[in-house]
């Protein structure tokens, strides 16, 4: 008898989300089976990673990522043109970061002009991210989502402290919303649960159930991404099947990994290649654990694992 | 089924002033309901104790012994205030049971104790290396408080074992683990072990609402997996008894009349043996 690879069924599928408008609109999600068995199901997008920016300069990142935006990175719009231009990004995450009240505390119409002038410059979709302070993100996303609409955007991120606000941002100006948790997969199905109970349509979601770096606890996300997506797929658990985001980038570029210089260890080898293997390893981590968007930082990186994208589907 | 009444706990706020003060009162009010709401056993949780545990003990003993004629579960991890217990517990109205041993050798004293004063032993079947992942790990837990048991010369029909109940708002997959090691435990020996479990920690940090309808469904599933005995709230568990033919009906694959409560039972009975995923708002869904 011929042998037969068995095959798992699944009842579930994750809900396939478009975001930015025309010609340049990204899918993600959609598959009815667990990150690249395609062998067992339909895997109609491929997971999608894109390039983050910030709206100020990035003093705060390590020189070996800084470096390959050098040219750019002290102009929000120009970083952003670049992305798209020079090394072709698929999307662009903007982080508002100078918004952070202990940082330059930028005011939310500031913030919303940068969002606009991005906008402007470029056709490719865009992801929306506060400082992750959840009091001052509330003023922050409004006019940022009210700044974007109509452009189809992501907005993030919405946590059980502002989910209301944020929510009903990103619903009034027809943008796709980010809910994250921390590291609970119960929390994450309840945050989600509440977040349609205003009405927002689930379809519309995606899950962030909060990133950690290789080395730091990447074990523990991994293993709620997994949860989430068999409970999406197995338990046909309508309010799992959002797609789910991995932060990467901001995780892994603030680990001593990333930072320390090879004449303080030595052992460790050079820290350029080092950083970006850590960054694309990471990712590749979470992509087989059920992510489908990624934010990154290393172009190099992001080569890394379009490139295992590509060879795995 | 045994029900040892919980309410008498030192986390409980007025439970902790009444003991801090001495102040029989509320203690005798507690146990005399717990008594009539069908209780067997009324639980003495005095905490650690480290100070004054001796005489706490004691002094709960006699005061919950003076109004109520049942036996006394002793409950709290200072040997000393148990056996201080133990010296004036009234056997007349039952024999006492201690809460509790473990496999960690720190709690085999407590072993002693039970063969001293001829008390009822409540094993917990976890060790010193942490919790147990899921029923087999229990049941081998409790082989080796069995073979203790044995060796301090406590009989094991006097001992309850309990698998430890955990939260379900975290530790979801441990629920159906638990309903699975009673059924195994009982497996493990002839006559059967006899179990027992702290019930209302399935729904610690739960919201409010919904804690007595986990706690009920849980209780019956515990109940028909020939669960022995369940240190829980006397009251709502007579209420769950009232409830047991709806919940066995839908157990068993039978509609009922009431659509809400069925859409409640089969939601909640999904939820403990982990068929969806539990979130505070399972029943919205």
């Amino acid at each position: 008898m011929a042998f037969t690879a068995p095959k798992e069924t699944y009842s579930g599928k994750v809900y396939n989300l478009t975001i930015g408008a025309g010609d340049r609109a990204v899918s993600f999600g959609g598959e009815n089976v667990l990150p690249f068995l395609f062998f067992e199901g339909a895997i109609p997008n491929k997971p999608l990673a894109a390039y983050e920016i910030q709206d100020v300069p990035p003093a705060d990142w390590p020189e070996n990522v800084r470096k390959p935006f050098s040219s750019v990175s002290g102009d929000t719009v120009a970083w952003a043109k670049f992305c798209q231009d020079t090394l072709k990004a698929k999307a662009i995450a903007l982080r508002l970061i100078g918004t952070h009240p202990d940082r330059e505390n930028r005011s939310a119409e500031d913030a919303a002009k940068t969002v606009k002038d991005v906008l402007s410059a470029i056709n490719i979709p865009l992801i929306i991210l506060g400082s992750n302070h959840a009091e001052k993100d509330a003023p922050v996303l409004i006019a940022a989502a009210e700044a974007a609409k109509g452009k189809n955007c992501i907005i993030g991120k919405a946590q059980e402290a502002n989910y209301k606000t944020i929510a009903a941002a990103a619903m009034a100006n027809n943008h796709k919303l980010i809910a994250m948790s921390e590291l609970d997969i119960n929390l994450s199905k309840q945050l989600n649960i509440l977040i349609t109970q205003m009405g927002f349509d689930k379809e519309r979601l995606i899950t962030d159930p909060m990133c950690s770096a290789l080395g730091y606890g990447l074990e523990y996300t991994y293993s709620v991404m997994e949860r989430i997506r068999l409970a999406a797929l197995s338990q046909n658990d309508a309010t799992m099947q959002t797609p789910i985001l991995a932060d990467v980038g901001m995780y892994v570029w603030k680990i001593k990994e990333t930072h320390a210089p090879e004449s303080d260890m030595p052992l460790w080898g050079n820290a350029e290649e080092r950083g970006i293997a850590w960054e694309a390893a990471t990712a590749a981590g979470l992509l087989i654990a059920g992510a489908e968007l990624l934010i990154m930082r290393h172009p190099k990186a992001v080569e890394a694992v379009e490139k295992l994208i590509e060879e795995l589907i | 089924m045994i029900i040892i009444g919980e309410k008498l706990s030192i986390i409980a706020k007025r439970v902790r002033e009444a003991m801090m003060k001495k102040d029989k009162s509320p203690i005798q009010e507690i146990a005399t309901r717990q008594w009539k709401e069908g209780s067997g056993i009324i639980d003495a949780n005095i905490g650690p104790a480290e100070d004054g545990g001796e005489d706490l003990m004691q002094w709960m003993v006699t005061t919950i012994q003076e109004v109520v004629p049942l036996p006394i579960c002793l409950d709290t991890t200072n040997a000393k205030a148990i056996e201080a217990g133990l010296k004036v517990h009234n056997n007349q109205w039952g024999r006492a049971l201690i809460n509790s041993t473990s496999n960690d050798p720190e709690r085999f004293p407590i072993l002693e104790l039970g063969a001293k004063y001829n008390a009822q032993v409540i094993g917990l079947t976890v060790g010193k290396g942490g919790l147990p992942a899921d029923a087999e790990e229990r049941a081998g837990i409790a082989a080796e408080i069995m073979a203790r048991a044995m060796e301090y010369g406590v009989p094991l029909e006097d001992i309850y074992l309990d698998p430890l109940v955990l939260q379900i708002a975290t530790s979801q997959d441990h629920a159906r683990h638990v309903i699975n090691a009673i059924k195994i435990f009982q497996e493990i020996n002839d006559p059967p072990m006899k179990t027992v479990v702290g019930l209302s920690n399935i729904s610690n940090g739960c919201p409010k609402h919904i804690r007595p309808i986990l706690n009920k469904h849980y209780f019956i599933m515990l109940m028909n997996a020939g669960l022995t005995a369940a240190i829980a709230d006397a009251h709502e568990m007579a209420e769950a008894v009232q409830e047991k033919k709806l919940i066995d009906d839908v157990l068993a694959g039978k509609k009922i009349d009431d659509a809400k409560k069925m859409a409640e039972i089969t939601k909640t009975i999904d939820v403990i043996m982990g068929k969806t995923l539990y979130a505070h708002s399972y029943l919205e869904m």
